[in-house]
């Protein structure tokens, strides 16, 4: 156990002890406690950014399955690092302000912080595993936790619904993610990602890459929120503030993104996931912002403003695998793309936590977070509306915060897309930046709408349920912080350039490490495409949203009906009917059906094989003569046996039955069994009694008649068909003896070895003693259940049977 | 109206030793001609039958007051026994062993572990029977 590992495994240990924090120390908010944690993670983090930014990596390992090569590989690259510090940094800005924003005596401090430190653990193992499976576990540690978060309060039906959509779709991504990580063993013999990358040149012409490629993109978009599975986002906005702000913001929607980028040189050299990654990321990107526009409830434009920022981020990491294309340029500048990619992750992980607080105070002190009936909070909450404009405009891309630059470098990233002459991309690469700038002009709108809708206009009491007022300094530190943050990235943005975005490009990218590359940010780098394009999303973005109102009737020109989630609602309760409908369809409850069933299958199944194998075969070469008592014995029982079926009473059918048990000891004696003729004499007599005694005892209704077997087709041709192959395996059977029996052994030494001269019994107690020990046995539990059966009849006193 | 069943009662005095003393042959000649356990203990159970049709239930219990559950009970212990004897003697399970002697009256004669084997089946089979058909007599 390595301090690394340590470091991933104590959010498990310290949430052992967070339920005792919370029974014996009532007084004091738990959250304290657990505060203590991240920000002793984050120092250990903080600490190692020399270490990875001078390119070293720290590596450990720890036996766990070592037989199946699966170990809890650990490893602190510049990725693993900026993950480890948004997870642990966030993390503990968020316990800050869920001190404050969760009652410590009406809420169930000790499950949050339970699920929460677990989230945290899992969240550190995902980002800093190297082991596939490992990985694959901590993946689904975070989407459990994820649930049991998002339906803290359980009470709410809305809560349990939208827990149950974010596990369904994410666990749908994980397992399909699981099946691309073997894919990915299968193919290069290792779960360890960095022997991966190391291998990715000879894995690309491997048949199943493209579908390992599909499989794993499945799980990054699912987890990432990407369209089109971006629909569990909005409703897991029903979980507490800090809970939206910490997962659904900063960490485990990220989880996605970080797996792009970690098998970004695995797959990198492929079109395919190039332009998946692109295509889906733009795309989800105008949907997003497009879709946040019409939002009236604050979290939920958060919501969908992460999901367009999110496939921003996505598309970038897209464009940034072209750079493996072009090593051969003096100035790569597709991995400007990257650079983007990792800048905007950083800048978005702290203006969407501010935003995310900011609407967490506004609901908290006002008790809404309609937009239609807030209003006029400016004088009221001027911090929180200070924390909030500077996040909106980060996040609408002005400048001097960081969301300008970022959105800057997407924009510069966007253009080179048409320069591109890749994978036979004409004219279609316009599209993207198009698609980019009017998506952004979106994203400009809703941001205006965060920033103004609440704080300016008409304060309007009478529909506030509290009476606002500024939130508890607590509450409002870590906002504050994550805005500074904004600003100080935004003005100094090279602070962040050498220190933590070039290790964590260089692991994107491990190809181009070698080439001495250096980051720069610069807040001004002339008049540039980009530059008019920000320019031009400003002004769109401003007279549109001053328009809103004229224009918003769109939003209904699409119908609710074809929404994605009315898709989604219809798929869940479809698949439940279409289940229900065939389970009923063929479990009728009644066993002469499921006795169909078995003998179909039974004939099916032998005749196919009969027929597939050409195993048919007669030969009369091994047949014993035909002998008149045989030929009259037969005929006898095949008159009886048919005889049973014509029967018009039970009680011939049952003495039918026992001549035809009486011929088949006569058969024994015929065929030299004496054993057998004694044993089936006396059984068959036996049987016969019982079946007797049953017939006795049946209730004499006046519907139950006598009445011969209806005739049905079905069952007539499926006994027949049952019939025939039996009787067509036994001819082939006998006729294809590939061996002499065994039993010459038996004869031989029946005597000489076991000292009996009945070989029968001598097999039965001697060599094959054993079943006989088991036979007698199922007799024993027969007639014991048949004793229990009569003796204990506790359901019903009046039930005579 | 109560019937006279003096004839069915003395044919079975006379009857069910004979089949009885039938069912002792046929288990320990089982090694060596037809019969065995199982068929033996049909045997001695249709004895017992014989009583009970022609006397009732209480008066059979009164005359073999034996609980028959017991009787399968230790039969499988004897065959579960004899099957374990062997491991004492470092031999596999369920092997047998048999060794003549010299035995007063009966002269030369083979003794089996094996019969003990199937005594087990034997008492098996009587207690399974009888289990089954009193049970069912009983029950109304």
């Amino acid at each position: 156990m390595s301090l690394l590992h340590w470091a991933i495994f104590s959010p498990f240990l310290a949430a052992l002890f967070v339920p005792l924090l919370f029974k014996h120390f009532r007084s004091i908010h738990t959250g304290w406690f657990v505060l203590i944690v991240p920000t002793l993670l984050f120092t250990y983090f903080f600490q190692s950014i020399p270490k990875t930014s001078n390119g070293e990596i720290l590596s450990e390992s720890l036996a766990w399955i070592p037989s199946l090569k699966v170990n809890i590989d650990v490893y602190l690259d510049g990725l693993s690092l900026l993950f480890a510090l948004l997870i642990t940094g966030i993390g503990s800005l968020v316990i800050l302000y869920s001190i404050f924003y969760l009652d410590k005596t009406k809420e169930k401090l000790h499950s949050f912080y339970v699920y929460l430190l677990i989230f945290m653990g899992a969240m550190l193992g995902l980002v800093l595993s190297d082991n596939l499976i490992v990985l694959y576990m901590f993946w689904e540690f975070t989407s459990f936790s994820s649930f049991l978060l998002i339906g803290y309060w359980h009470h709410r039906e809305r809560s349990r619904y939208g827990a149950q959509k974010s596990m369904l779709i994410t666990v749908l991504g994980g397992l399909s993610m699981l099946g691309g990580a073997v894919l990915l063993a299968f193919m290069g013999e290792t779960f360890s990602v960095r022997e991966l990358i190391g291998k990715s040149g000879e894995l690309t012409a491997h048949p199943v890459f493209n579908a390992t490629i599909l499989l794993i993109l499945l799980g990054a978009f699912t987890k990432s929120a990407q369209f089109p599975f971006h629909i569990w986002l909005p409703d897991a906005m029903e979980a507490p503030t800090p809970v939206s702000a910490y997962l659904h913001s900063a960490t485990m929607v990220k989880a996605g993104i970080y797996l792009v980028a970690r098998l970004s040189p695995v797959f990198a050299e492929s079109g395919l996931w190039l332009w998946l990654i692109a295509g889906f990321g733009i795309l989800t990107l105008f949907w997003g912002s497009f879709s946040a526009v019409k939002q009236t409830d604050l979290k939920a434009i958060l919501a969908y403003s992460t999901i367009s920022q999110l496939g921003m981020i996505m598309s970038l990491l897209g464009l940034g695998a072209a750079a493996l294309h072009y090593e051969n340029m003096n100035e790569n500048i597709y991995m400007a793309a990257t650079v983007a990619a990792v800048f905007h992750l950083i800048n978005h992980a702290t203006f969407k936590g501010s935003l995310f607080m900011a609407a967490g105070i506004i609901d908290h002190e006002t008790g809404t977070r309609d937009i239609r009936k807030l209003g006029g909070l400016m004088n009221f909450m001027p911090i929180t509306f200070t924390i909030t404009l500077i996040g909106a405009l980060s996040m609408a891309g002005v400048p001097p915060f960081n969301g300008f630059l970022s959105k800057e470098m997407f924009f510069a990233a966007m253009i080179l897309v048409t320069e591109m002459d890749l994978f036979n991309l004409d004219t279609w690469g316009v599209l993207l930046p198009v698609i980019a700038w009017t998506g952004s002009i979106f994203t400009f709108i809703y941001s205006l709408i965060i920033a103004f809708k609440p704080f300016t206009g008409v304060f309007r009491p009478e529909m506030l349920e509290k009476k606002p007022h500024e939130a508890p300094i607590g509450m409002l530190i870590p906002p504050v912080i994550l805005a500074s943050l904004v600003i100080i990235f935004g003005l100094f943005p090279n602070l962040l350039a050498s220190s933590i975005i070039e290790p964590v490009v260089a692991a994107i990218q491990p190809g181009l490490a070698k080439n001495e590359f250096h980051v720069h940010i610069s807040p001004w780098h002339g008049f540039e495409p980009e530059l008019f394009m920000t320019i031009g999303v400003i002004i769109f973005g401003v007279l549109l949203y001053l328009t809103l109102d004229k224009w918003n009737k769109i939003y209904g020109i699409l119908p609710d009906r074809f929404s994605l989630n009315r898709f989604y609602d219809a798929l869940i309760k479809g698949v439940e009917k279409v289940s229900l409908s065939i389970t009923k369809l063929f479990m009728t409850g009644y066993i002469r059906t499921y006795l169909v069933y078995i003998f179909l299958f039974f004939i099916l199944s032998l005749g196919f094989t009969l027929f597939w194998k050409d195993a048919f075969a007669f030969d009369s070469e091994n047949t014993a003569a035909i002998g008149i008592y045989e030929l009259i014995l037969a005929t006898i029982i095949a008159v009886g046996a048919i005889a049973i079926l014509f029967a018009k009473s039970r009680l011939t059918s049952i003495i039918i039955l026992g001549a035809v048990g009486y011929m088949v000891s006569i058969f024994f004696v015929l065929f030299r069994a004496p054993d057998l003729a004694l044993t089936q004499l006396v059984i068959e007599t036996i049987s016969v009694a019982l079946f007797l005694l049953c017939f006795y005892h049946l209730p004499k209704l006046p519907s139950r008649k006598e009445e011969r077997m209806t005739f049905k087709l079905n069952n007539a041709l499926i006994s027949i068909g049952v019939g025939v192959i039996v009787a067509l395996i036994a001819l082939s059977s006998h006729s294809n003896k590939l061996f002499d029996s065994i039993s010459g052994y038996y004869v031989e030494n029946a005597y000489k070895e076991a000292g009996g001269k009945n070989i029968v019994n001598v097999i039965l107690v001697d060599f094959r003693g054993l079943d006989t020990m088991f036979e007698i046995t199922v007799l024993g539990i027969a007639a014991l259940g048949i004793f229990a059966m009569i003796k204990l009849r506790l359901t019903k006193e009046d039930d005579d049977g | 109206m109560k019937t006279n069943d003096l004839i069915l009662q003395t044919v079975t005095k006379v009857a069910s030793p004979v089949i009885f003393l039938f069912s002792i042959y046929i288990f320990f000649g089982g090694h060596y001609s037809p019969g065995g356990g199982f068929v033996g203990g049909l045997l001695a159970s249709g004895a017992i039958v014989l009583l009970l049709l022609s006397y009732d239930i209480k008066t059979v219990a009164n005359i073999l007051p034996i609980d028959y559950k017991l009787v399968v009970a230790i039969g499988l212990l004897i065959a579960a026994l004899t099957g374990t004897g062997a491991l004492i003697f470092d031999a596999p399970f369920m092997t047998h062993a048999y060794q003549y002697f010299d035995l007063p009256i009966i002269g030369h004669t083979s003794l089996h572990t094996a019969v003990l084997f199937d005594l087990g089946v034997y008492l098996v089979v009587i207690g399974v029977t009888m289990t089954i058909i009193q049970t069912i007599g009983e029950s109304e």
